[in-house]
């Protein structure tokens, strides 16, 4: 079982990445891969230059985790209903020792300030189940941010929370990236959020990065027949018109030893012989935007054949 | 297409008559109302939304509508009038035989809306055999022909839930409340828990089904902009009550709640400008003890304590639904004082 199958990409200090695509697609396995919740059974993981996949002493695990925190989908399962919000912001400094004893107090309501819980002192004295959804939420950034990481990968953040505070979290996440210069993995299904916060977008399909590229051109001018699927999938009041979907009934390819060719075929619009029984390669089709796509995104050797064929 | 947005309003709509009428509806959970005082109607044929946030009392008048309060929720006052019959007042019996016959719902969750241990096909037979008098043969042959119009295969009809994936398994659930053919299908978030893909094939499923049959829907979602797309009339809801409602066209453009135009600015664009966006600061309010005045106040950027006279109208006294325009109702203090 392949649920995450050759992904590559880099996340920058200041700069928020999204990975999308639907449930099933290997989006959260990737995030728990770099969160280092499994370990992958290929690859590498590089953390400023060094491959952590390998890592097993305590001490570079340590290490690696206050640099890489994650954020979970669910604020009601991810803090300790009979401890305050003052100890779980309290333990990661002392387990990583980020501060002096005299210190803990100052910085939890510092943290708590940082994700808008204030007054701070009020925030901190509460139990989990006083807090609201978006509120717990805070507090589980205000957590990952104790140990000053490098890195958040946020799975799903705003999914269960009402959507009249989604955006306040995204707007956290936005104003976490300036201040703090930190690298986000924003992982969703939700299109919309991932243009209103993402720099680069990340695609998956099946298990593999599809397409990838800066956020406006991939989701303005995807390549891609599955990112051009999903976006014309997404309810938007602003379209007016709208083009039936085009996308054949099928399955969404097994990860389960996939057949050679491209996972997307039995459901793609555009395919040809080829698709069935070649993988597309990751092909940069224009500047910072790349594809997996025969048609779209054609390798330079494709494109040779391609043009051979139009001779003949 | 089942877009609503940018179309004319038709001039003139043919008078369709009124299939369910909510008249001073309140539903309590021993003594906290969540759904207070609500009027709202439907007409034949006609596809309403719903749409609020958790725990604003939509699901809650889906399940008075369905008959289907369990305690101990009762419903507090009001009627619930079907073609003029009210359900309220409707014996064991009586209730039995209104339930899927006339109305229908499709659940948020199919995986437990269906029974895991029982043949798909099973399942119709005992819904179709608790309604009318029909062999297992031929409710089994109609099984198919309603799983042929859901886009399933009929031969599926051997297949257990977990067969099927969410996607078929939420059409299996539309096919089986579409089955006695009732007047009206309440749908309580049913694309919800459904990939976006999967979300457009099945709601374009349902909108070509209803053009073709012409029952009415009852579409609750917290998802407005889905509503913009699939349904004629929005009524918005927050904290138990009807803020604002309107022909869906109407209110994707002339929105005047601030509770609507707040939950409006939540959702980020998918195309045009990227602007920051604010949402709606605080949260729903506790509906054991709900602010004074207007329940939205706390949360509303038109509230504060400056002006006087209005502020004091704003926290002591709770607006009610306003006619601005032909189909548009409002409860905003603002509102009801430009006129």
């Amino acid at each position: 079982m392949h649920a995450a199958d050759d992904v590559t990409f880099v996340l920058r200090p200041g700069t928020i990445t999204a990975l999308v695509g639907e449930s099933g697609s290997g989006k959260s396995t990737v995030a728990r891969l770099l969160a280092r919740l499994y370990q992958p059974t290929a690859g590498q993981v590089l953390f400023d230059g060094v491959d952590v996949a390998g890592a097993r002493r305590r001490r570079d695990l340590l290490r690696y985790r206050s640099q890489v925190q994650m954020i979970f989908q669910d604020p009601f399962g991810s803090l300790n209903p009979v401890k305050t919000i003052r100890h779980h912001l309290a333990r990661p400094l002392r387990i990583h020792g980020r501060v002096e004893r005299g210190g803990v107090e100052a910085r939890v309501q510092e943290l708590l300030e940082t994700v808008g819980l204030v007054p701070a002192e009020k925030y901190a004295a509460k139990f989990p189940h006083e807090l609201s959804g978006g509120q717990r939420q805070r507090v589980a950034i205000a957590r990952a941010l104790a140990v000053e990481p490098a890195v958040l990968v946020a799975d799903e953040p705003t999914s269960m929370l009402d959507v009249s505070i989604r955006v306040g979290i995204l707007n956290l996440m936005l104003d976490l990236k300036e201040r703090e210069r930190l690298a986000f993995l924003y992982v969703t299904h939700d299109l919309a959020s991932a243009r209103y916060v993402a720099d680069t977008v990340l695609v998956m399909y099946a298990g593999q990065i599809v397409e990838q590229g800066a956020a406006e051109q991939v989701l303005q001018r995807p390549l891609h027949p599955y990112t051009q699927l999903l976006l014309a999938s997404v309810p938007d009041p602003a379209v007016t018109e709208r083009a039936p979907i085009t996308a054949r009934k099928g399955l969404a390819a097994a990860a389960v030893d996939p057949p050679p060719g491209c996972r997307f075929v039995e459901r793609c619009p555009l395919r040809i012989p080829v698709c069935s029984e070649r993988t597309p390669e990751l092909v940069e089709a224009s500047p910072g935007q790349s594809a997996r796509c025969h048609v779209t995104a054609p390798s330079p050797a494709r494109r040779e054949d391609l043009h051979v064929e139009h001779v003949q | 297409m089942i877009s609503v947005v940018g179309e004319p309003e038709p001039v003139t709509r043919p008078a369709r008559e009124t299939l369910l009428e909510l008249r001073g509806l309140s539903v309590a959970y021993g003594d906290v109302r969540a759904v207070d005082n609500i009027d709202l109607t439907i007409s034949a044929g006609e596809i309403l939304g719903l749409a609020g946030e958790s725990g604003c009392g939509k699901t809650t008048v889906a399940n008075a509508v369905m008959q289907i309060l369990r305690p101990p929720a009762h419903i507090a006052g009001g009627s619930i009038l079907f073609r003029g019959e009210d359900l309220t007042a409707l014996s064991a019996e009586g209730l039995r035989k209104h339930r899927w016959r006339n109305v229908s719902m499709v659940f948020q969750s199919a995986m437990s809306a269906l029974n895991p241990v029982m043949r798909v096909g099973n399942q119709f037979v005992d819904m179709m055999r608790a309604h009318e008098r029909i062999d297992k043969r031929r409710a089994l042959a109609r099984t198919g022909e309603l799983l042929e119009i859901v886009g399933i295969d009929p031969r599926r009809i051997r297949a257990y839930p977990h067969e099927l994936s969410g996607g078929m398994r939420q059409r299996v659930i539309i096919a089986m409340a579409l089955a006695l053919r009732p007047e009206l299908v309440i749908m309580d978030e049913p694309t919800t828990a459904l990939d976006v893909v999967v979300q457009r094939e099945i709601l374009q499923q349902v909108s070509d089904l209803q053009a073709e049959l012409g029952f009415a829907v009852l579409f609750i979602t917290h998802d407005l902009s889905l509503l913009f797309e699939f349904a004629e009339r929005i009524a918005i809801m927050y904290a138990g009550e009807i803020v604002e409602e309107a022909p869906g066209g109407r209110l994707h453009r002339n929105a005047r709640h601030p509770y609507t135009l707040g939950l409006m600015r939540s959702f980020p664009p998918l195309t045009g400008p990227i602007v920051r966006m604010t949402g709606i600061p605080g949260s729903p309010p506790d509906l054991a003890a709900p602010p004074a005045g207007c329940r939205f106040h706390p949360r509303c950027p038109h509230c504060a304590a400056g002006d006087t006279e209005l502020f004091a109208l704003q926290t002591a006294v709770r607006p009610t639904l306003e006619e601005i325009a032909p189909g548009h109702q409002v409860a905003c203090h603002l509102v009801e004082r430009d006129g």
